[in-house]
């Protein structure tokens, strides 16, 4: 057992755990911060991806203790309140999502793909940027779409602050 | 995955004799091959040291005709660096196909290379430059390095901290991504050296891991050309088959994505 | 329409929770004291289980119990069920394996649990499966078909000689006979629909709480059907009577029919809950869901089709082999045939039509109804027929279906199905024009001018959907009756419960059934809510599958809001001293036509519960319910075209453009009916190019995680460019006719007829695979 201490969603916790315990599972099982999801064993389908020191890492894949010290955010602690996160808003307007499952992963991965790219997103890139990410329901469509509706939108609330 | 204890070491010294003191003790690095490995209970080390946040092991640095990458870049550090752009553009687009972005955060050239999966990208860019790993202990050619499927010539215990790729002339990686599990099906990765030479590697393709193609790089010495590669002769003989791709299938991919790696190197 | 009502694109009510990361799955579920369960699975395709030692795993810290097959045959646990008798041609009834929930003797597919660890973590249940040892003796397996039906071959079941679940016909033999012996033509073809692993993202799980005192169980789990769960977890599993169990799907993330059924894991959680006296959780992981979620489609035919002089089908004859795996799953009887045989006709007016079906088994996981479950089966050979008719026939594709099209309706085809209405030339003039057709030359050219191959495929698809009129299946085998179930519950301010029968698992009920609501009363969706997934709080309903859920499911709600209406206006009649019948619902109003005279929507539900002021002999409250069952299926339609390119150097696929023109009749609310479709026609391409479910000749799965198992992703497929021709469904009030299975009904053959026109040969197996286009187009 160690004691992992981390900031997830701007709040710092220290947790007891197995060396052996996923940062999945330290969110899920002892944070139950449960809209970080488990869709596969291989680190596959990305419904684990959650955001570390600001960048989209599969929560799934990593030790609880290589998150020691590190600022974590989930899906949980991307609205500002009631307030939405554009690109949650953008999945919401854009029907990019349908079971929910993959959706976290999904909005946390295509958060981190604006961030990267700005506004200089297109359909292929947005495609292509998804690779890790794996929905079975919506066949990426309008989850493609709503990328694109909010690297705009994003772009527009970076710019009014 | 089995129990297991987790060590984070601040500098190369301390992880090398965290490893000293425990009986079955790995690295990880980003632990994106590690720790599937491990969540399948495929291995079940006693221990596992993490060198991801040693700062010695992380950087890209160019001098004179040499690009470094540092054991622990993340292939994302590494697709985006202008200093790997500028020196060698067909690395930072290697790493830029490795994984997808989440695993391309985490993931490192160290663990590739340690790991040496059959299908990973790094190792063909490392053999096809020439490059050099160097470790805690000694510095190994790319020549010497690669002993077959997941088997390497470093020593239990070993670390590497840094590959150094001597800058070429021009340089081209193409991959044929893997449908299912996005490792390179087959990955060619071609430069030509400023002296003149050409080395040809190839990754995915090979029953025993990475491997150069010495008909290709004769036919490219001749003439630098996709062209020149239409009559080479790949035998099928040693190479992977399975659902994916049948020896064949790889012959004939090894041929073609050979052909746009050095349409891409220009 | 409304800006909430009925064709209104409406954002969804479930959303919220979803992008916040608020659903509740099974697996977020935990309950005091709960336990967890892991599953001890056979390595081998098929072996006799000589002995399970468990002593060593009991002595491992934090394990409640170990706990086998033979526990269970000593409890009278039930085996599972298959719930649809069919008949063999000779007049047999099928051949049904015993299939007990953990085997005691005999494993038949690499994954059949075995025994199963109960300890206080999901680590700890796993560490201590490592320390059980089962003695396996090995057994000589069988994974293929035609392999399974040679004399000689493994022998699965001592139930079914040779291997054999039904040999099973459909049509007029002697009259199909008769037209191919008259024929100008006969196209030949042999087809392998290849097998498919569902893969909903959620994985299945279960938690099982008994509570002793009450001698009840409640079972969380991932489930399309509790009601169905319940039933056959009682009825035939001998676990608890109906009312001392209560099953919940909550949020169930993805289903596409694979957790229609009730498993082995369910069974085994409620059982071993009672055992143990504490909760008992299980959450399967990916490789798990390879192993054991029922797989889809695996079919062999060889199919001839009769054509006269003038490109006029005659006949069509169809020999199918069905791979059903090692066990006959809760509904898999029905998929190759009352599913499947019965659309043989597609849009095409086929007059004999003869069909024989042999359900065989293998030592593989068991095959049950997917995203389509028949159907596409049945489209793709006749699709993939059609093309490669007019190629020999040397007739443009797209002419030789409209020569073809059935134009007269209603249309009774030789395979049972009575088509109600459809305009199949609208769909297929709508999706040549949206991919430009006519254009298709010249495009051709200039991308081989770029060392391209550029090819088109047509498909024109039919499906039998809103499944299905209870009397109708009962005579073809059905043990349980389709119809679907709603209570609309008006409470006294005037909001709204709808509670329905019907499961969502990504289809947006918690919105579109709003809209009806919304589109009737005039009330803004946000004063209603809908209710499902809870045996407690839902009366019985028969759950989502099959495109089912707006076509009998909304109809149900529609059957009671109607009484719920007729007696409000009644109660708005007396409170304004008019006439019932002069009353009219505007806006959330009732109004005395004609006049200015209204009462608003609250204040009569309010009269209905005061009950100070109700008409005569009235009884108090707003509330009613109905059973809808359907008259006849409904048949969605449509034609979907796609041209792509092949890159002739790696044989790597690429879209250019796919078009789809559907007529699902009236949509409920477009936005949700698109996303159906973008995700239908994914699935159906991903069965065309990447997906397959693979077992060696040993009956050991090489496909059992994502790194092995090709799932489309976004970069694999295109955007899609949808429309609609719209025949609205005669057999229901609504016109719906459903949505949920279209493009995966139909997308596949399109894929394979545009890929077999690029490359210039006409055989060719899904997956097209880069390796097997590059071989195909290199074959001699």
């Amino acid at each position: 057992m160690s004691t992992v201490k981390l900031t997830v969603n701007g709040k710092a916790v220290a947790v007891d755990v197995e060396d052996r315990t996923l940062l999945v599972h330290l969110l899920r099982d002892h944070l139950n911060l449960t809209g970080t999801h488990v869709g596969c064993d291989t680190s596959q389908c990305g419904a684990c991806v959650v955001h570390m020191d600001g960048r989209a890492v599969k929560s799934c894949t990593m030790l609880a203790g290589q998150a020691d010290g590190a600022n974590v955010t989930t899906i949980e602690g991307i609205a500002k309140g009631d307030e939405l996160h554009p690109m949650q808003a953008a999945f919401r307007d854009n029907h990019g999502l349908q079971c929910g499952y993959c959706t976290p992963g999904m909005i946390m991965s295509a958060i981190d793909i604006v961030h990267r790219y700005g506004g200089q997103l297109d359909e292929a890139t947005v495609r292509h940027e998804l690779e890790g990410n794996i929905c079975r329901c919506t066949g990426y469509h309008n989850i493609v779409k709503a990328v694109l509706d909010a690297a705009g939108r994003m772009k527009v609330s970076q710019a009014a602050e | 995955m089995y129990q297991t204890t987790y060590h984070r070491a601040s500098s190369v010294d301390e992880a090398a004799s965290l490893f000293g003191k425990s009986s079955e003790a790995k690295f990880l690095s980003g632990g994106q091959t590690l720790l599937p490995v491990m969540k399948q209970r495929l291995a079940s080390p006693s221990d596992v040291i993490d060198l991801g946040k040693i700062k010695e092991l992380i950087g890209v640095e160019a001098a004179g005709d040499t690009l470094t990458i540092k054991a622990a870049t993340p292939h994302y550090d590494v697709a985006t660096s202008d200093v790997a752009k500028k020196a060698i553009p067909a690395v930072a687009y290697l790493a830029s196909l490795i994984g997808d972005p989440a695993v391309r955060y985490r993931g490192t050239i160290g663990g590739s290379l340690a790991n040496n999966d059959p299908a990973a990208d790094y190792p063909a860019a490392t053999l096809a430059l020439g490059a050099t790993i160097k470790t805690n202990k000694r510095s190994i050619a790319a020549d010497d390095y690669f002993k077959g499927l997941f088997s390497t010539a470093l020593e239990d215990g070993e670390i590497i901290t840094a590959v150094s790729f001597p800058i070429p002339a021009k340089a081209g990686y193409a991959k044929f991504p893997h449908p299912a599990s996005r490792f390179a099906l087959t990955g060619v990765f071609v430069a030509q050296t400023k002296s003149g030479d050409v080395r040809v590697a190839v990754t995915g393709a090979s029953q025993s891991g990475v491997m150069r193609v010495g008909a290709i790089e004769a036919a490219l010495k001749a003439n630098w050309s996709p062209l020149a590669i239409d009559s080479v002769n790949i035998p099928a003989s040693g190479l992977l088959s399975d659902i994916h791709g049948s020896s064949d299938y790889r012959a004939n991919l090894i041929k073609v994505m050979a052909q746009r790696a050095v349409a891409a190197a220009g | 329409m409304g800006v909430e009502g009925i064709g209104a694109r409406v954002v969804r009510k479930e959303d919220k929770r979803f992008i916040t990361g608020k659903g509740r799955y099974v697996d977020d579920i935990k309950l005091l004291g709960m336990t967890h369960a892991h599953f001890i699975r056979s390595p081998h395709a098929h072996a006799k289980v000589k002995g399970i030692d468990s002593s060593a795993a009991l002595k491992m810290p934090g394990v409640v119990a170990v706990l086998t097959g033979q526990q269970l045959v000593d409890d009278k646990v039930g085996n599972l069920i298959c719930g649809w008798a069919i008949t063999s041609k000779d007049g047999s009834p099928m051949k049904m394996g015993a299939w007990p929930a953990m085997a005691p003797e005999t494993v038949r597919f690499v994954g059949q649990a075995v025994a199963v660890v109960i300890a206080d973590s999901k680590n700890l249940a796993r560490d201590a499966a490592e320390a059980v040892v089962v003695d396996y003796e090995e057994l000589p397996a069988v994974a293929d078909v035609h392999a399974a039906i040679k004399a000689g071959a493994p022998q699965l079941h001592p139930e079914a000689p040779g291997n054999q679940v039904y040999d099973w016909v459909i049509g007029d033999e002697g009259a199909t006979d008769a037209a191919f012996a008259k024929a100008a033509n006969v196209v030949k073809l042999d087809v392998t629909n290849n097998r498919l692993a569902p893969n909903a993202m959620e994985p299945r799980a279960a938690i099982a709480d008994y509570d002793a005192a009450e001698e009840h169980f409640t079972l969380y789990t991932t489930s399309q059907n509790p009601h169905v769960a319940r039933l056959v977890l009682s009825a035939f599993y001998n676990i608890a009577p109906e009312h001392k169990l209560r099953v919940i799907a909550p949020d169930v993330g993805g289903g596409f029919g694979s957790k229609i059924f009730i498993y082995p894991e369910e069974m085994v959680a409620l059982w071993a809950s009672k055992k143990v006296g504490r909760p008992v959780k299980w959450t399967g992981d990916r490789t798990e869901a390879f192993l054991t979620d029922a797989h889809g489609r695996d079919h062999v035919t060889h199919a001839e089709m009769a054509f006269d002089a003038n490109n006029k089908i005659t006949g069509f004859k169809v020999k199918t082999y069905a791979n059903f795996g090692a066990y006959m799953s809760l509904f898999s009887s029905s998929v190759p045939t009352y599913l499947y045989a019965t659309l043989l006709s597609g849009q095409y007016n086929i007059p004999a039509i003869h069909a024989e079906v042999i359900g065989v088994y293998t030592n593989t996981t068991p095959v049950d109804a997917y995203r389509g479950a028949g159907r596409p089966e049945a489209s793709y050979l006749i699709e993939r027929l059609m093309e490669t008719a007019a190629r020999q026939l040397k007739v443009d594709p797209a002419a030789l279906r409209r020569a073809n099209f059935i134009t007269q309706f209603p249309h009774q085809t030789p395979v049972i199905m009575a088509y109600d209405t459809g305009d199949f030339n609208a769909s297929l003039d709508a999706a040549m024009k949206a991919i430009d057709y006519a254009g298709f030359a010249a495009r051709k050219a200039q991308a081989k001018s770029q060392g391209k191959l550029r090819g088109i495929g047509v498909s024109c698809y039919i499906e039998a959907c809103g499944i299905a009129p209870s009397k109708a299946v009962g005579s073809l085998g059905a043990g349980v009756g389709l119809w679907e179930s709603a209570e609309v519950r008006v409470n006294p301010v005037g909001t709204i419960e709808i509670l329905t029968g019907s499961h969502s698992h990504g289809q947006g009920h918690e919105t579109t059934f709003c809209q009806l609501v919304a589109d009737r009363l005039g009330v803004p969706i946000s004063q209603v809510s809908i209710v499902h997934g809870d045996t407690d709080k839902v009366q019985f309903g028969m759950g989502t599958y099959g495109s089912r859920s707006a076509a009998v499911g909304l109809t149900a709600i529609l059957k009671a809001m109607e009484k719920v209406e007729s007696k409000a206006k009644k109660i708005a009649a007396h409170a304004l001293e008019a006439s019932e019948a002069d009353i009219v619902i505007e806006n959330g109003e009732f109004k005395v036509t004609g006049t200015d005279k209204a009462i608003a929507f609250p204040m009569v539900a309010l009269a209905a519960y005061t009950a100070h002021n109700l008409p005569d002999g009235m009884e108090p409250g707003l509330k009613e319910s109905a059973f809808y069952d359907p008259t006849n299926f409904t048949f969605p339609a449509g034609t979907y075209i796609c041209e792509l390119e092949v890159d002739p150097g790696t044989g790597k696929t690429s879209f250019v453009n796919f078009v789809a023109a559907d007529d699902f009749g009236r949509l409920i609310n477009p936005m949700i009916v698109e996303g159906q479709v973008h995700g239908g026609l994914v699935q159906g391409i991903g069965q065309a190019l990447l997906e397959h479910a693979i077992y060696d000749v040993n009956g050991q799965p090489v496909t059992a995680s994502f790194m092995d198992y090709a799932m489309p992703r976004a970069d694999d497929v295109p955007s899609f460019n949808l429309s609609h021709t719209t025949t609205l469904c005669p057999g229901n009030p609504l016109g719906i006719k459903g949505c949920g299975e279209a493009g995966a009904i139909g997308a596949s053959a399109a894929v394979i007829n545009a890929i077999t026109d690029a490359i210039g040969k006409n055989n060719l197996e899904m997956p097209a695979t880069p390796d097997r286009v590059w071989r195909t187009i290199n074959a001699a």
